[in-house]
């Protein structure tokens, strides 16, 4: 459980060009659930995103983690957090180029200094899970784009994450693809992880395995909906 | 512990690929690191050889050589002068020395001849016997004996036993050096008795030397009177000049080399910076983003070192440093042929090591650790 209490994040604070991003947010995202952020561009979705990951701290308020406040934590227990708990999925996937996608689905676990072979069978069997078992030796940069999508979701869960983070996830991808991704997360869902998206696209947040719809706007949020899961 | 060398694995592995990714660029800086190493490590490496040769050869030398001008040119000396030479206080020792060069038209190489002094018993020479230095190849090994055959000057042939043959690496003298009898010698080059290619004083308190200079001069007038701190002083500044006018060169090298790699460093590449905030995100610490910059760095400036201080080593000691020859050749004024005996200065090794390697792991590390710190969020966009 991820609570957000009355969050603020200011861009480039105390110079001229600040700007304040999330102006006093409050929220309980819980487990076991799937949660949309829909909003108008320049809303906020991604930062609210970075602070609910841990890949920013908030300029003002608390950020606690089943219970525990973790925003003023140093760096290095922040990483650990982010390691163990948060997969992320990012919107131009952020695949290393000139590495494998094998490798690519590996990087987040070296820091453990696992087993190499082991760690190469979990990577080798998230592909083929995503059907991408043929592809773990090509470089990345020879994917087709919704391939490069799997091969970051691969990426996300390779150290079993509880909450997998998804900005934008659909962007790029067409009605075939999307509705390929909406089954992956709903298989994450049945595995009891918490899938937690920013997303344009209608498709998205009316989808069927969606518990909760929030709205973001100037930086406040406006409406929290039960999604069509819930309903 | 495990752990952390699978760990130290995976980022090597992981150094490595990446260093891939940026071959052209990794192996244009591999080359120029190695450059500077090669140059800057022979200098000193010849530069030190070259001070120890001299600091043997001047531990041997007499503290004063006393020679014969003639219409301003060094010409043989009569012994004749001993006597007054070895009356003089504080004069210990004043010994007439035969020594020169022959050309050897066979094989186009200068030998040293010399004649050892009578103080020096431990190499002794009878009359047909030489003793030769480790350089001379001429000797021929007939029946159980090996010899040497010379041409004097006249054309006339000489045969001499080889009777001990002197060790390799006694110095650079010492390799091209033949040692014969004094009745040889003068038979040799056609020396009357009594001449001297120069007279050699053996002091007793170096303190003294201004003294019998002195009165040395009143005993033997016409002549030139070499200390040996004379001759140490103008070795030192001829290397010293000489290695000066190298390393400024390559002090204005390294410096270009250490701007270009603080540029490099400092504006870390768009996708360089992405690719931190990508490790980051997904759980790499600030400190396994260094580890691996760091093998990265360190396999470069390293890696460039050695080979780029082996390279040198070869270079001065089997090759005769035949790339810095038309700067540091002058010297050679003074020894017409030589091989440098090899040998390695540790703390001079170090100090190349810490100009070269630290600069530039440093200028790396450090703007890849402010990247590194800072929030990984900016990944998401
Ligand atoms: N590093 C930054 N410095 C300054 N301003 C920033 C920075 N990052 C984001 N912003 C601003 O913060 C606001 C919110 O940005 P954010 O990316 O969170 O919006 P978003 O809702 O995700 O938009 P989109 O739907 O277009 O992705 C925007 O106005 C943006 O310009
Ligand atoms: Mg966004």
């Amino acid at each position: 459980m991820i609570e957000l209490q009355d969050v603020t994040k200011v861009y480039n604070e105390g110079r001229q060009n600040a700007f304040a991003a999330i102006r006093g947010v409050g929220i309980t995202v819980g487990n076991d659930l799937t949660a949309v952020f829909k909003g108008p561009s320049g809303s906020g979705k991604t930062t609210l995103l970075t602070l609910i990951g841990c890949l920013a701290r908030p300029t003002s308020g608390r950020v606690t983690l089943n219970g525990e406040t973790i925003s003023g934590l140093p760096e290095k227990f922040l990483t650990e957090i982010r390691r163990k708990t948060f997969g992320f999925v990012f919107q131009r996937f952020n695949l290393i180029r000139g590495l494998s996608a094998r490798e690519n689905v590996m990087l987040p676990a070296y820091p453990l200094g696992l087993d190499h072979a082991a760690l190469t069978r979990r990577a080798d069997e998230l592909l083929d899970h995503l059907g991408l078992g043929s592809k773990g030796g090509l470089s990345v940069e020879h994917l087709s784009g919704g391939e490069a999508q799997r091969v970051a979701i691969a990426r996300a869960l390779v150290n079993d994450p509880e909450y997998v983070i998804a900005d934008e996830p659909t962007a790029n991808l067409d009605t075939k693809l999307t509705a390929q991704f909406l089954d992956i997360v709903r298989t994450l869902r049945a595995e009891g992880k918490t899938v937690i998206m920013t997303s344009h696209d209608p498709r998205i947040w009316q989808a069927d395995i969606v518990d909760r719809v929030i709205t973001l706007e100037d930086g406040l949020l406006t409406a929290d909906e039960r999604g069509a899961h819930a309903a | 512990m495990i752990r952390q060398v699978a760990r130290q694995r995976y980022l090597i592995d992981f150094t490595l690929a990446s260093m891939m990714r940026r071959k052209v660029k990794n192996v244009v800086l591999f080359g120029v690191y190695f450059l500077i190493v090669f140059v800057l490590a022979s200098v000193m490496l010849f530069g030190s050889a070259i001070r120890r040769e001299a600091a043997l050869l001047l531990a041997n030398a007499p503290e004063v050589t006393v020679q014969k001008l003639v219409m301003g040119r060094h010409d043989m000396i009569s012994g004749e002068h001993l006597e007054a030479l070895s009356a003089i206080r504080g004069v210990r020792r004043a010994e007439g020395r035969l020594w020169g060069y022959l050309f050897d038209r066979g094989n186009g190489a200068n030998y040293t001849m010399m004649v050892p002094p009578a103080s020096d018993t431990t190499h002794a020479v009878g009359p047909g016997e030489a003793i030769v230095g480790s350089g001379i190849d001429r000797v021929k090994t007939i029946g159980r004996n090996e010899y040497l055959f010379l041409i004097a000057p006249s054309g006339r042939f000489f045969k001499f036993t080889v009777k001990e043959r002197l060790p390799e690496g006694s110095g650079l003298v010492a390799a091209d050096l033949v040692l014969i009898s004094e009745a040889d010698y003068r038979a040799l080059f056609d020396l009357p008795d009594g001449v001297y290619t120069d007279l050699a004083l053996s002091i007793r308190n170096e303190k003294e030397v201004a003294t019998i200079l002195g009165k040395a001069a009143k005993a033997v007038p016409n002549s030139r009177f070499v200390t040996r701190s004379s001759i140490a002083r103008t070795y030192e500044s001829i290397f010293t000049w000489r290695e000066g006018v190298l390393l400024a060169l390559l002090g204005a090298a390294i410096l270009s080399f250490a701007i270009l790699a603080f540029d490099k460093a400092s504006g870390l590449s768009a996708e360089e910076r992405r690719e931190i905030g990508i490790l980051k995100a997904v759980g790499w610490e600030t400190s396994d983003v260094l580890t691996s910059k760091f093998w990265e760095g360190a396999l470069i400036s390293l890696g460039a070192f050695l080979i780029g201080l082996i390279a040198a080593y070869a270079h001065v000691f089997f090759f005769q440093a035949g790339l810095l020859e038309p700067v540091l050749k002058g010297w050679a004024v003074l020894y017409p042929d030589f091989r440098l005996t090899p040998h390695i200065d540790p703390l001079q090794v170090t100090t190349l090591a810490f100009f070269t390697i630290v600069p530039y792991t440093a200028a790396t590390i450090i703007p890849i650790w402010r990247a590194a710190i800072t929030d990984p969020d900016t990944v998401m966009r």
